[in-house]
């Protein structure tokens, strides 16, 4: 599980206030990470599997074993296209786990590899992905320590899908959590937004458009690791995966109690990633990033913070964004390049290409 | 409705061209606006374009336009604002 | 902000200060609303100035027959439907094409009206009905691949076509005492097939300010400056703002291949009812390729949702806030009608972006 639910509807009315739908069935927005997920987890698992570590829903989960504080992580890889500009599976697999790991202030150690494979797929594609996972490990100096594989019949499981458990050591001191933010802290973001969903988008089959776009998937454990020692004022970070940006900031404002002021001037946004969010008709702010992370960190520290992002290699484009304020009720607003306000809310879960 | 872009044509080839806004490409129907030329900036809607746009113009009107050129001219980005 | 667009801001807040009572623009394209709401323009605006979304968001005004039909033929053997992503989610009577395809209907996303004929000359066992909606911008592409379609013989293609036309639905609007608007933002895209001057009559027999405006911040903050000046000086007038690629005219090739393919009728607007000549249907020539004959479909009727007000939404009667389903039972992850569906509806952008001032 990798996104937090806003805690208390009444009093958060940044989510949706309507109770939980009975759910009828499953739809492809259920697993976007957005607003329909949330439901999902809030009206289907959460009742029948909840515990105290679970309800956090945090990107990874923390516990102690025999008095050493680890955090683990789940996730899986369907993305169609498995290879895509800038990545492939193997790769996003990999970078995902280890920085879900990460944001929970957790120095990655091992991920689990479970590959379900289809009838039929080649064996220079599976080659590939393997090669590609063996890289990505060794960049973020992790091991893949246990793993499954299995094959399910042709027309199931679209060339493979990939599922993966990460365990990590928490760093000694660091606690993070939505329930660390205060008012007057700002936000850190470590880099140029709307890059992996629009590459990935640019493959689809049947959408006549081709890009540019590089998927900025990469391992951002030690750039995150790095900050969290050095500086004691970091109070969260998330990765805006999916549901972009807006999932992050929404949440940060549902969870926290507190208000978020984000300055869209200041969020770095690539030409070509403009242009094509702008060609089908997304808000560059609800679309997917695998190279990114937010870090919401005390004022005092941020320039120093900003100054070891940007000396690394994932870092060279950060920027402050935005701030956390003390306004009521709380809410998640974007200061426009205009100076216009509007309210940044989470996005539904699929977001369709417009025309009008 | 609806949403549009300014493109530049790159190729084309009788009634469609590829067209590239910022290093994205699509390929369009011309039949709407007649001939066209590499070079030459079309409004794109659904995969069609509706109308040609001279060049200078299309650099004044469109704000995403301007921003990349001031990029590229080696302005400030927008990464080095804080918000006040 | 940039000087041109403060410029524009503080001529509208003058001649907004200049006018007694409120100021009431509606603008009539869904593209506007989204631009509108994105940036924030809302809350630059002087508190006499209301701006209201009209039925601008062809998707919105789609009729709930028209859905019916399409999640009908959806779940048919044999069909791929091919549509704009803008459709997926509107609701029917019997669901919406998003459910259809959970429930394995083949419904294809696609950016422009050629992939869906693409997608039927590829798969030549499938029968493949494109879902043709929007106004005028979008009309043309539309018949240019009906016109293609007839020239190569494609077989497994059809048009379920509900292309609208925005200028009687505008006249339909003055008419209705119900309604008051001051002044029109006038839809850019749309003009730049129709024309700025398919906006006179709006002007002539009603005189109501009519502004054709672009999309970006400044164009459209200019073009309210514009139109508050107008009402300030009792004054209205026609203007085109966004020359760059709209001509009195129009483009005539497009209008021309509209005229080929379609002639005006009847359409139902969900939510205004039943306006005169403001469709466009297939002309018989082309019913070979109109999904409705092929398939023997008729719309099916307009359901009541009771208590969904979109009508009253798109009407500018009321704000989405004063609907009793808003927020309640009527939220983006759960929509009841098309104003909430649609990212460009009224109700989606007011909840994503205005949503809840103290």
């Amino acid at each position: 599980m990798s996104r937090t639910v806003p805690k208390d509807d009444s009093s958060d009315r940044q989510s949706t206030s309507a109770a939980p739908a009975r759910l009828e069935q499953i739809v492809l927005a259920h697993g976007g990470g957005g607003e329909l997920t949330d439901e999902l987890i809030r009206s289907q698992i959460l009742p029948r599997l909840g515990n105290e570590i679970l309800n956090r829903l945090t990107d990874a989960a923390t516990l102690e074993l025999g008095g050493v504080r680890v955090a683990m992580t789940t996730d899986s890889y369907v993305v169609q296209p498995l290879f895509f500009p800038g990545g492939d599976i193997g790769r996003l697999a990999v970078c995902g786990t280890v920085n879900d790991l990460a944001m929970a202030g957790a120095e990655p150690v091992a991920i689990s590899l479970a590959l379900v494979l289809e009838e039929g797929l080649d064996g220079r594609t599976l080659e590939r992905v393997l090669e590609s996972i063996a890289a990505a490990a060794a960049e973020a100096k992790v091991q893949v320590v246990t793993g499954d594989t299995k094959v399910v019949e042709h027309g199931k499981a679209e060339g493979m899908y990939i599922t993966t458990t990460g365990l990590g050591r928490l760093i000694d001191g660091v606690s993070l959590g939505h329930d660390q933010v205060r008012a007057g802290d700002v936000v850190l973001i470590n880099g140029s937004i709307a890059e992996h969903g629009l590459a990935v988008l640019s493959q689809r089959k049947g959408l006549s458009f081709a890009s540019d776009l590089l998927s900025d998937v990469a391992p951002l454990a030690e750039l995150a690791n790095d900050l969290v020692r050095r500086f004691d004022g970091v109070r969260l970070l998330r990765d805006p995966t999916r549901s972009g940006l807006s999932g992050v900031v929404a949440d940060l404002a549902g969870s926290s109690g507190l208000s978020v002021e984000i300055d869209e001037k200041a969020v770095p946004l690539a030409p070509p990633a403009r242009a094509a969010a702008e060609l089908l008709g997304f808000d560059p702010l609800d679309v997917a990033n695998e190279g990114k992370f937010v870090a919401v960190l005390a004022a005092q520290q941020a320039d120093a913070a900003l100054d070891l992002c940007r000396q690394h290699r994932f870092g060279g484009q950060a920027a402050i964004i935005g701030r956390v304020t003390d306004r009521q009720p709380p809410m998640a607003e974007l200061l426009t390049v205009i100076g216009g306000r509007r309210i940044i809310q989470k996005p539904y879960g699929e977001e369709l290409p417009r025309i009008c | 409705m609806c949403l549009a872009l300014p493109a530049r044509v790159e190729h084309t080839d009788q009634e469609t061209a590829l067209v590239q806004m910022q290093g994205n490409r699509m390929e369009i129907c011309t039949v709407l606006v007649g001939s066209i030329s590499p070079g030459e900036w079309v409004l794109v809607h659904a995969g069609f374009a509706i109308a040609k746009i001279d060049a200078q113009e299309a650099a004044e009107t469109w704000e995403i336009l301007t921003e990349a050129a001031a990029e590229l001219a080696g302005d400030e980005p927008a990464t080095e604002d804080q918000p006040k | 902000m940039t000087e041109p667009l403060k410029d524009c801001l503080d001529r509208l807040r003058a001649a907004a200060q200049a006018v007694a009572g409120t100021i009431r623009i509606m603008e009539v394209c869904g593209t506007h609303t989204v631009a509108i709401f994105r940036h924030g323009i809302r809350s630059l605006l002087p508190a006499n100035l209301k701006l209201i979304s009209g039925p601008g968001c062809p998707v919105c005004v789609t009729s709930q027959g028209f859905i019916e039909a399409a999640v009908q033929l959806a779940g048919q053997q044999g069909m791929i439907m091919a549509t704009y992503g803008d459709m997926m989610r509107v609701p029917g009577a019997n669901g919406n094409l998003e459910r259809a395809r959970a429930n394995g209907a083949r419904v294809e996303v696609v950016l422009s009206a050629r992939d869906a004929l693409k997608l039927a000359q590829h798969n030549p066992d499938a029968e493949v009905v494109f879902l043709a909606v929007g106004f005028e911008t979008t009309a043309p592409a539309t018949a240019e691949v009906v016109l293609s379609a007839h020239r190569n013989q494609v077989r497994n293609f059809s048009v379920l076509a509900a292309h609208k036309r925005i200028v009687p639905a505008m006249l339909a609007l003055l008419a209705d005492e119900q309604v008051a608007i001051d002044a029109f933002l006038c839809p850019g895209h749309v003009s730049v097939i129709v024309g700025s001057d398919a906006y006179r009559p709006v002007v002539a027999s009603f005189a109501k300010g009519c502004v054709v405006a672009g999309f970006e911040p400044v164009q459209i903050m200019c073009a309210l400056a514009e139109l508050a000046e107008m009402m300030a000086q009792r004054r209205p007038a026609l203007d085109n703002t966004y020359k760059v690629v709209v001509t009195g005219q129009g483009n005539r090739r497009a209008q021309e291949m509209i005229e080929q393919v379609f002639e005006p009728g009847p359409a139902t607007w969900r939510g205004l009812g039943r306006i005169d000549h403001s469709g466009l249907h297939l002309k018989r020539a082309y019913r070979d390729w109109d999904a409705f004959e092929r398939f023997g479909l008729s719309p099916g009727a307009e359901v009541e949702i009771p208590g969904c007000r979109c009508g009253d939404v798109i009407r500018g009667v009321i704000d989405p806030p004063q609907c009793p389903l808003f927020g309640a039972a009527c939220t983006p992850a759960q929509p009841v009608g098309p104003c909430m569906v649609s990212s460009e509806g009224t109700c989606q952008a007011w909840w994503k972006y205005q949503r809840v001032s103290a």
